[in-house]
């Protein structure tokens, strides 16, 4: 061996294995260590930006959200939405159906919510309204969810880009809507029913947004729960596993995919409602939900499809998101490095998994081997 | 009349080519097996380093010279696409990181980039909340054939676009040949239907799945390019690019990834785009309306090829799924 051993082929310098499991705390580590890295990197691309030095940058973030009260709300309810979408895309997920339309499914929500808020807002009384409205809404996202599952149970057509698709179809059909409905020729319906105020939500404890935030608190419960205890919950988990498994003990699969679509876009639907008719100036307009629908999809994955800690991941986005825009304010240039930010910390993450999987080990020196 | 319809034609082909690089592109990285849903931030940073490169070009050249500055831009673009899509391939390919994950975030950090270095490019050559534009370079860009006037309305429609235009329709039709009829693509190909069993005919899976996804998204890039040298006069602006990156991507769809059949679909998807504001008196809303066309079409085209099951008209066996050859 150790003769011709430079006529053989060489064993490669990096070796990857498939790790079998990896311990709790070890797993934790790894994901710690490349969050680190990311906020480093995130750390450096704005001081290049902005010339400020790191603490300064990420006090400066905090000040910008979680900091004083206004904005702390604010933050809170950015997270909430943002969690709030980020579960619903989650059973799918888990499930392996590559949803990416939360984007969509969540604008025809908020648009069914601001149809009945225009249409029926002086007809029906205020707790009929809000009834309706929350009907309307859940069905808009079930029915914008539910018809590429259809089509995926039954003839396997490609979810990811069906409900892709779907999402552009959402958008044009509010540019549409806001055209029948716009008078002023401004193409913005402005604040809905300002002067009436029928179809908000009502405060809870007199404040802007807790109703929204308290609203969400109790779907995470119930998506941890439906996810982790109940029967239906663990068929989503065998189906995403293996499909053929689930098909052997007896799961119907068909059934369980458009099942956990409809639910999806329940979720959507019921945060599009949030979204406008939860806001203190309820408006409606093509990017209300300006691309959470996509970043929801990447919170989910982060948090390993876990409802407790994508309310972390949610927030630190949002942090990220929200404190980037406000850190680099001075700029005047928009909000897009808090994109930028939550993107270099998901390539990190998405890296380090890696690490995770799989064992990385290097060739060992051989005697007579230079 | 006749001229009103040349200057649709030329209208339409002037966004169909930013459909067909965008396409194409991602047809080439689909068949190594890769679903890069990155590519609308590819495209926009594609875009925007063309921005970038005019800038610099106009702010430190004092002697204009029109080719110069086409080199210049390409370059800048080739190499801002490039880097963007190593990211990609790095991740999903040596760190068989899940494509979709990736690309989406390969998206919001294309995106938000590229507006935001775009946001400077204006600060910078505006002052402040300006826009930056730089015609001369767009000038350039547009520049039709020589002989396109002579021709009559067959000159006036086809032939008065600028290079680009044709670059593109030149590129689809080379990856059309070279993925059908060479070894080369044949071995892209296999990669992309069973990357296993292309790994057992000797074929190296992740060069060819580098390679391609690399090109593809160079490709892709240039669409970003033109879109800024048509239409936005050499200069930036906000989330232009992003859709167009979608529309590519439902394109490949719609294209049944052959890239012959995308020359087709980027024209339709080109005319549906500009017939909804060249319509006399066509209501705002009305307008709206058309512009569902596009999407509502791929939807149908993805349902029916999905219903019929015909083999040619499937997407590559292995699309979206990464591989590790010790994992079967």
């Amino acid at each position: 061996m150790s003769k011709n051993s430079s006529n053989t082929v060489k064993e490669p310098l990096i070796h990857f294995t498939k790790r079998d499991d990896i311990t709790g705390i070890k797993s934790v580590l790894v994901h710690g260590i490349g969050l680190l890295a990311g906020l480093i990197v995130c750390a450096v691309f704005i001081m290049l930006v902005t010339g400020l030095s790191p603490i300064e940058v990420y006090v400066k973030m905090f000040q910008g959200t979680f900091g004083g009260d206004v904005t702390r709300l604010k933050a809170l309810h950015h997270t909430a939405i943002l969690l709030a979408i980020s579960l619903a895309v989650t059973p799918a997920f888990k499930m392996k159906f590559w949803n990416i339309g939360a984007e969509g499914q969540v604008l025809i929500g908020a648009l069914a919510a601001a149809f009945c808020m225009l249409e029926y807002g002086n007809t029906l009384q205020e707790p009929v309204l809000l009834l309706v409205m929350f009907l309307t809404s859940m069905l808009a996202g079930i029915i914008w969810a539910i018809i590429p599952a259809i089509f995926k149970a039954l003839w396997n057509t490609n979810e990811t880009l069906f409900t892709l698709m779907m999402n552009y179809v959402a958008t044009t059909l509010v540019g549409y809507f806001i055209m029948v409905k716009d008078r002023s020729g401004r193409s913005d319906l402005g604040i809905l029913n300002e002067r009436t105020g029928y179809g908000y939500l009502p405060k809870l404890f007199g404040q802007d947004y807790y109703l929204n935030i308290s609203i969400v608190i109790f779907i995470t419960i119930l998506v941890f729960i439906y996810l982790k205890y109940s029967k239906q919950g663990y068929e989503i988990s065998v189906v995403g596993e293996s499909q053929n498994t689930a098909k052997y003990i007896g799961i119907n699969v068909k059934k369980v995919i458009i099942r956990t679509m409809a639910i999806s876009g329940a979720i959507c639907g019921i945060t599009g409602l949030l979204l406008v008719a939860g806001s203190p100036t309820p408006s409606i307009n093509e990017s209300i939900v300006g691309g959470q629908g996509f970043t929801a999809i990447l919170v989910s994955w982060m948090a390993k499809f876990n409802p407790i800690i994508m309310i972390f991941v949610s927030a630190l986005v949002v942090f990220l998101g929200d404190g980037g825009a406000s850190a680099t304010d001075a700029l005047k240039i928009d909000s897009s490095v808090g994109e930028v930010l939550t993107a270099i910390i998901i390539f990190f993450i998405i890296g380090c998994e890696f690490f995770i999987r799989y064992k990385v080990s290097f060739r060992k020196r051989q005697k007579g081997d230079k | 009349m006749l001229g009103i319809i040349s200057n649709l034609i030329t209208q339409t082909l002037g966004y169909s080519s930013t459909l067909l690089f965008g396409s194409t592109g991602e047809i080439i990285t689909e068949k190594s097996g890769n679903l890069n849903l990155g590519t609308p931030g590819i495209m926009s940073l594609g875009g925007v380093f063309g921005v970038i490169g005019a800038y610099y070009y106009t702010t430190f050249v004092s002697n204009f010279n029109p080719l110069v500055s086409i080199i210049v831009t390409l370059l800048a673009t080739i190499i801002g696409s490039l880097l963007t899509t190593l990211i990609y391939c790095f991740l999903t390919i040596t760190l068989r990181a899940n494509q979709n994950v990736t690309g989406l975030a390969l998206t919001t950090f294309g995106v938000g980039l590229a507006n935001f270095l775009g946001g400077i490019i204006n600060n910078k050559a505006e002052g402040s909340s300006g826009v930056s534009a730089f015609p001369p370079i767009a000038m350039a860009y547009q520049t039709k054939l020589p002989f396109a006037d002579n021709l009559g309305f067959i000159g006036k429609a086809f032939l008065s676009s600028g290079f680009m235009t044709y670059l593109a329709i030149i590129i689809a039709i080379i990856t059309a040949i070279v993925i059908k009829r060479t070894r080369i693509g044949l071995n892209l190909r296999a990669v992309g239907e069973n990357p296993a069993t292309a790994d057992a005919a000797g074929i190296n899976v992740n060069r060819y799945k580098y390679v391609a996804t690399c090109l593809g998204g160079v490709i892709s890039g240039l669409g970003g390019l033109h879109l800024v040298m048509q239409y936005l006069s050499g200069g930036w602006n906000k989330s232009a690019v992003e859709q167009f990156g979608w529309l590519s991507v439902a394109l490949v769809i719609f294209a049944v990834w052959r890239p012959l059949l995308s020359i087709l679909g980027s024209v339709l998807f080109g005319a549906l785009y500009v017939i909804p504001f060249s319509i006399p008196n066509l209501a705002p809303k009305n307008q709206q309306l058309l512009e569902l066309l596009p999407y509502v079409v791929t939807i149908i085209v993805l349902a029916i090829s999905s219903m019929r099951k015909k083999r040619e008209t499937q997407p590559p066996e292995s699309l979206g799924t990464t591989y590790f050859r010790e994992e079967r």
